[in-house]
């Protein structure tokens, strides 16, 4: 497997940041979780550190103690290069049901017009294309897509809202997500999921991590009442499919 | 049970925070002012980890249902346990049907109240810290109710403490952060030599200084952050992440306050002024 140039920082006294090179690159990306989970593993001890993946960066965090950089900087350089047999965590595909439906998609019309497409053909183009999930974080839950075709980018709208519903879809500049919770937000909204991203009840609290793929499928209204109450009683399945790596 | 008869302007449980799920975009949560907690802890001999209760700005009134010891710390505030005004740091028992209440607010922004064993409310995720959208509650509310352990007799090895209080202090100690080298001299300079006041924007997510620095067109991938990150927004405002702040981010990362200077920061309100010195 090919290494990557990687720079190492102390980040406060309790973390430490190492920063592969500044791309959105899925080989990057698999670099960096082929590396957390070699770490997780068989390096650092299990329930002191949590490990923090984003884009170009992995962030590790010691809870109590502090680190002493340059002794900690010299092993990681060490585990890096050391030629193991390491493997990536299992990966999915996430097919995810979005209704795009006028009671959801409030600016999907006006985000038609400025795209100079009719809304189903957006929606086509939505639904077309699997985005690598490149972080998660803002919110519990809240996923950084990349991916995403250069043909529906848009600005953010000018104005946020205050208000902006739990599952809501929306595209904002090079990205498309999904509002985990209710929550302000200036993306423009053009459908809604009805399966929670996010639910503390269980052990683990969100089912998607870094590194798996979603892919949106249009959903009917009454399909979408009837999914969100199968999520609701917890018989609700979201189809995955595994990634070959 | 603790009752709640009045329940103040902004009071949550929290302890030592919730560990674990940062790469799901769960903050850390947890005591805004830890250097206080530790201390009511070690004085009740709870574990490091025993939930407290923290106020903000305006307190509760409190009716105990059962025997227990309590201590309190942090900010100032007139406070009294049926009508006898009592001192922060001083290990009180109080006994079934006992009434404490929160008055006037005379230093410091976030008062603790700390119990024998510590409060018992459910953990979820490992944590007993309230955030909106993980714990049911996002706040304790008036006339809710708040478990804890009876306790009668407890002989503490140490009933009062001496405090060096990091209420008068100014000085928010810093490391750099990883986007340190990015800043310009003129930057630099302002950062430093300047003084800096708190926005009325300030809460448990984060902490705005009112006064800017020069901006930036650096734009980076988003990348983490931690409780204590100070980001530098592209029209120069300086933003400082607190307990309950995003896990991720996509402005430089200019600073890092040490765990004493979050403290700090912690018993500070809009107006307060604050210094940076970097270690």
């Amino acid at each position: 497997m090919k290494k990557f140039p990687i720079s190492i920082r102390p980040f406060g006294v309790h973390a430490v940041l190492i920063e592969w090179p500044e791309k959105v690159d899925e080989a990057i990306l698999n670099d960096i979780l082929i590396f957390s989970t070699y770490l997780k593993e068989s390096c650092l001890i299990e329930g002191n550190w949590e490990l923090v993946p984003a884009y170009n960066s992995l962030t590790l965090i010691l809870r109590h103690d502090t680190i002493d950089f340059e002794s900690f900087k010299t092993q990681l350089e060490t585990w890096y290069t050391e030629d193991k047999k390491l493997k990536l965590e299992e990966r999915f595909l996430w097919r995810i049901p979005v209704c795009y439906e006028s009671e959801f998609s409030i600016d999907l019309e006006e985000v038609s017009q400025i795209l100079n497409k009719t809304p189903k053909e957006l929606i086509s183009i939505h639904a077309a294309h699997a985005y690598t999930v490149y972080g998660i974080g803002f919110l519990p839950g809240f996923m950084y897509l990349g991916g995403m075709p250069q043909e529906l980018e848009i600005p953010r709208r000018a104005t946020p809202r205050a208000k902006v519903l739990k599952g809501a879809v929306g595209l904002a500049g090079k990205q498309t997500g999904i509002y985990p919770q209710e929550s302000p937000g200036g993306w423009n909204i053009i459908g809604n999921c009805p399966i929670p991203i996010f639910n503390p009840k269980n052990e683990n609290p969100c089912w998607v991590k870094v590194g798996d793929r979603v892919q949106f499928y249009p959903i009917s209204k009454a399909e979408y009442d009837l999914h969100k109450i199968e999520a609701e009683v917890g018989i609700y399945k979201l189809e995955k499919i595994k990634i070959d790596a | 049970m603790l009752k709640v008869l009045k329940s103040g302007f902004y009071t949550t449980i929290q302890d030592t925070g919730r560990f674990g799920f940062r790469d799901k975009g769960v903050p850390i949560s947890g005591v805004m002012d830890m250097t206080t907690v530790y201390k009511l802890n070690m004085l009740l001999e709870n574990d490091q980890d025993a939930a407290v209760l923290e106020i903000t700005m305006t307190g509760p009134t409190l009716e105990f249902e059962e025997d227990t010891f309590i201590v309190l710390g942090g900010a100032e505030m007139v406070v009294t346990l049926n009508n006898e005004p009592i001192k922060n740091y001083v290990v009180q028992k109080v006994s079934a049907g006992d009434i404490l209440s929160y008055g006037r607010l005379k230093k410091g922004f976030r008062p603790y109240l700390a119990v024998k064993h510590g409060f018992q409310t459910n953990k979820v995720l490992g944590s007993r810290s309230f955030y909106p959208s993980i714990t049911p509650n996002g706040m304790i509310t008036d006339k809710s109710e708040i478990a804890y352990k009876k306790q009668s007799v407890f002989t503490p090895k140490l009933t009062g403490l001496k405090i060096e209080s990091i209420l008068e202090e100014s000085v928010l100690q810093v490391g750099k952060g990883p986007e340190f080298n990015s800043l310009t001299d003129k930057q630099l300079e302002n950062l430093f030599f300047k003084k800096y006041t708190v926005a009325n924007e300030n809460n448990r997510m984060a902490y705005q200084l009112e006064e800017k620095i020069d901006g930036h067109v650096i734009s980076m991938l988003t990348s983490a952050t931690l409780p204590g990150t100070v980001q530098l927004t592209p029209s120069g405002k300086l933003i400082i992440l607190m307990k309950d702040g995003q896990t991720t981010g996509g402005y430089p990362r200019i600073l890092q306050l040490t765990d004493t200077a979050i403290s700090i920061l912690a018993q500070k309100k809009a107006g307060d002024i604050i210094a940076f010195k970097l270690m």
